[in-house]
């Protein structure tokens, strides 16, 4: 018997949208000078109007924070600045229906990752962070670690306020004010963002957004008035940000680029793996920087797996982000689409045999199926590049010792799995595998208490934990992190 | 009820019914389960949101698949009686239950109670729930209820042999009974409350299937936690799996703890997207439930009418 699940969408009654949004310096809303359009990914509907900031309006947030900074923000005790986060941390869970429900508008996931995943741990950062806030000299940095200053901060646009959270919450909770840039196709949750922290009573210019391109940007990482740079994103962006960075004694933190290696053995449980394998590219429709992207397989249960794979993606549902049963959503823009596409047909050329799950595409908005190559090899492009996208590689192995070697083979290091139920085999691959995260018998698991970050080209410095508060605090360069 | 060919071909493969030894190489090296991975699973699929036309579907064909169940020593062949009327007129336009479910002294009354409706009379037996009892009297048990019209046992494994890795035992004991069952079905009820981990669920769950299981079955009901959500869900893999394998359709029956709409709506989504639509069928899926019925009518009658009835409303039996 067929059971069709009729729409459930979320409604979006709960979000009030206005036409268009200022930028958020000094605890206020100030025009800008000019403006773009934001847009839903999934209908191409225009969402608001957003301003762009000059380098004169990031200027004046620069200097907001500055003021911020030396007046207000690093002079209160911790437990002060602790009450703030917690405050903030409350507020978005008492909003996070409305937060979950503009996310998805703005982004184009899916309503059910937006409720149950972003919006929760942005949530939990604050909370966490909160919790660090009075007891800094117990991190290990010494006694009483000094904050830096102002932090200049851009992310990207695949988690929008889960990245904000990420960013503003440690620098935060370590004294320092912030210019936060978020991403210029999603940046309406960063805004309402800004109203929350109106409604905490932040004191004005400790938060400052600042709406616009790459070209606002590049104005706020180059701004003399930065002590800290944090930015996550692309890795071509993350160099040239290293590049100015370099020669102006800036701290700096990246968090780049990826492509994971997702290592499953014939001993793995092949149910489980097959969702982790899932979860690891098709979550956020592969729009994460510590993707799955590859799966390497080992030969033996290669067909096996496999077959499981393609069983479970045809029962993907991909469409409206809204609906409540939609596991797959949109492509975030017509530019990220066509990246993929244009990787995808790489694939093709260079002779893998692509697969998509059998969905329909939506008429309007951007789409992609989710795809897997099969006949993968190193040096195909689809097993090198990263595709921000719904599209697996999939290789084989054969010996742990090619896993490793295979796995480690990429520019990359960000992230990596391993799937079996040998408690051995995952601690003697875990200690070969060139990645920040290593993740045994899951995949794409995130928490507040857990330090994240990259090898190579994947970038430096970690974002949570204990070792993530290093990045916002003056350590006299020899911390014991 | 003999095995078909590919069955046969899956035993010979494995080598199975040998020894203990053959059995538990067989078992132990099916892929293993990640307790944590299949409870997440589970948890995203109880998230599912069925509304309007989906969920009037999925609660005729929830109540369609119940087995409405009384086994308590208090039971009577009056109260079987009204248990009857109410399987095959559950009112408000609902369609019928797939079966009633007693005990075997108490299946005459259920077979003359549902003459005619097309229900089918499930017994439970093997000395029901423990089947702590030599197997000569678990046989003679089944053979009663056979005799006195079941059309479907419900047995119990001994869990004492499955935990202490006699699995020949097991296996031998279920061959037994299919055997005495003549040509009605067999519902293995695996007692997954008692056997610990989800690796067991799936290895008594092939134990079962591989013995001639027409059913496996989560719970008696008398142990707790009975059927939950993640159990469900390895069995339904392992009837996926075997049948995928050239095994014959099995089909799962989770018992025990369901009792509202909501509940067992989530089942058919775990159902639905876990073995699939062949699986979406009274013949391939059964709720084992008493109280599930009413809440399911209560659904049924707010969807038609837009207003919740007061349990006043709802017949106790």
């Amino acid at each position: 018997m067929r059971f069709e699940y009729a729409p459930a969408p979320e409604s979006r009654s709960v979000v009030s949208l206005r036409d268009c949004y200022g930028l958020f310096i000094n605890g206020e809303f100030v025009d800008g000078n000019s403006a773009f359009k934001t847009i839903s990914p999934a209908t191409e509907e225009v969402l608001a109007e957003v301003a762009h900031a000059g380098p004169e309006d990031v200027d004046r947030a620069v200097a907001a924070a500055r003021r911020a900074y030396e007046r207000v923000w690093s002079a209160l005790p911790g437990r002060e600045r602790g009450k703030y986060l917690f405050r903030i941390a409350r507020i978005i869970q008492e909003r996070a229906r409305e937060l979950a429900v503009l996310e998805t508008l703005d982004n184009g996931k899916p309503i059910r990752e937006s409720r149950d995943v972003d919006v929760p741990l942005a949530a939990a950062h604050f909370f966490y962070h909160a919790g660090w806030a009075d007891k800094l000299g117990y991190a290990g940095f010494g006694p009483s670690p000094r904050p830096l200053g102002v932090a200049g901060q851009v992310i990207p646009w695949n988690f929008p306020l889960l990245m904000l959270a990420w960013k503003i919450a440690p620098a935060l909770a370590c004294g320092n004010t912030v210019v936060l840039k978020p991403a210029e196709t999603t940046p309406l949750t960063a805004l309402l963002f800004a109203e929350i922290c109106q409604q905490a009573g932040l004191p004005p210019g400790v938060v400052n957004i600042v709406t616009g391109d790459g070209s606002t940007g590049q104005a706020l990482v180059a701004h003399p008035g930065i002590d800290k740079v944090a930015f996550t994103g692309s890795t071509e962006v993350g160099k040239e940000i290293a590049r100015v960075c370099a020669v102006s004694g800036k701290r700096l933190t990246l968090e780049l680029g990826g492509k994971a290696a997702n290592v499953v053995f014939d001993d793995a449980p092949v149910d489980q793996a097959v969702e982790g394998i899932v979860n690891g590219i098709f979550f956020n429709q592969g729009h994460v920087c510590c993707a799955g992207s590859r799966l390497l397989v080992q030969e033996s249960v290669a067909g096996e797996v496999l077959d499981a794979l393609k069983r479970r993606m045809a029962t993907l549902r991909l469409g409206d982000p809204l609906d409540k049963n939609t596991d797959v959503g949109a492509i975030n823009s017509r530019a990220q689409l066509d990246k993929i596409t244009e990787l995808a047909s790489s694939g093709d050329a260079e002779g893998a045999q692509r697969w998509s799950a059998p969905c329909p595409l939506p008429d309007r908005g951007f789409w992609f199926p989710p795809t897997v190559f099969t006949g993968v090899s190193q040096a195909h492009r689809i097993a090198r590049e990263e595709i921000f996208g719904p599209v697996l590689s999939v290789l084989t192995f054969r010996t742990p010792a090619e896993a490793v070697e295979k796995a480690n083979n990429t520019p990359y290091g960000l992230s990596a799995g391993v799937w079996t139920e040998k408690g051995s085999l995952i601690l003697w691959l875990a200690s070969r595998l060139r990645a920040g995260v290593v993740w045994a018998n899951t995949f794409n698991r995130f928490d507040p208490s857990s330090p994240f970050g990259g090898y190579k080209e994947s970038g430096f410095g970690r974002e949570g934990g204990r070792h993530g508060l290093e990045a916002y605090l003056d350590v006299g360069g020899g911390g014991d992190a | 009820m003999s095995h078909n060919g590919p069955m046969d071909g899956i035993t010979a493969l494995a080598g199975l019914a040998a020894s203990d030894a053959s059995l538990r190489r067989f078992l132990h090296g099916l892929p293993g389960v990640d307790e944590v991975g299949a409870r997440a699973r589970a948890d995203v699929l109880a998230s599912r949101s069925i509304k309007t036309d989906s969920k009037r579907q999925a609660i005729d064909l929830a109540i369609s698949m119940i087995d409405l169940t009384t086994l308590e020593g208090q039971d009577t062949p009056g109260k079987v009686r009204a248990l009857c009327a109410k399987a095959s007129r559950p009112g408000f336009g609902a369609p019928p239950v797939a079966a009633v479910c007693v005990y075997p002294d108490l299946v005459p009354a259920a077979v003359a109670g549902v003459a005619g409706t097309g229900i089918k009379v499930a017994s439970v037996a093997t000395a029901f729930p423990s089947g702590r009892a030599a197997l000569d009297v678990k046989l003679a048990d089944v053979k009663s209820a056979v005799a006195a019209g079941a059309d479907e046992v419900d047995m119990v494994i001994d869990r004492g042999a499955f935990l202490s890795g006699r699995y020949l035992t097991v296996f031998e004991e279920i061959v037994a009974v299919r055997a005495s069952c003549g040509d009605a079905h067999l519902k293995v009820i695996l007692e997954t409350g008692e056997l610990g981990t989800l690796d067991s669920v799936r290895r008594a769950s092939w134990l079962a299937m591989l013995a001639g299981a027409d059913f496996i079955k989560t719970s008696t009901g008398k142990v707790a936690p009975a059927a939950t959500l993640p159990v469900t869900l390895v069995m339904l893999e392992a009837v996926r799996d075997f049948a995928a394998a050239g095994g014959r359709r099995i089909g799962v029956k989770p018992a025990g703890g369901i009792r509202t709409a909501k509940d067992a709506i989530r089942y058919l989504v775990l159902v639905n997207e876990t073995a699939g639509e062949p699986w979406l069928d009274p013949a391939f899926f059964r709720i084992g439930a008493s109280s599930l019925l009413n809440d399911l009518l209560m659904q049924r009658a707010r969807m038609e009418t837009g207003r919740y009835a007061g349990p006043d409303y709802m017949t106790v039996d």
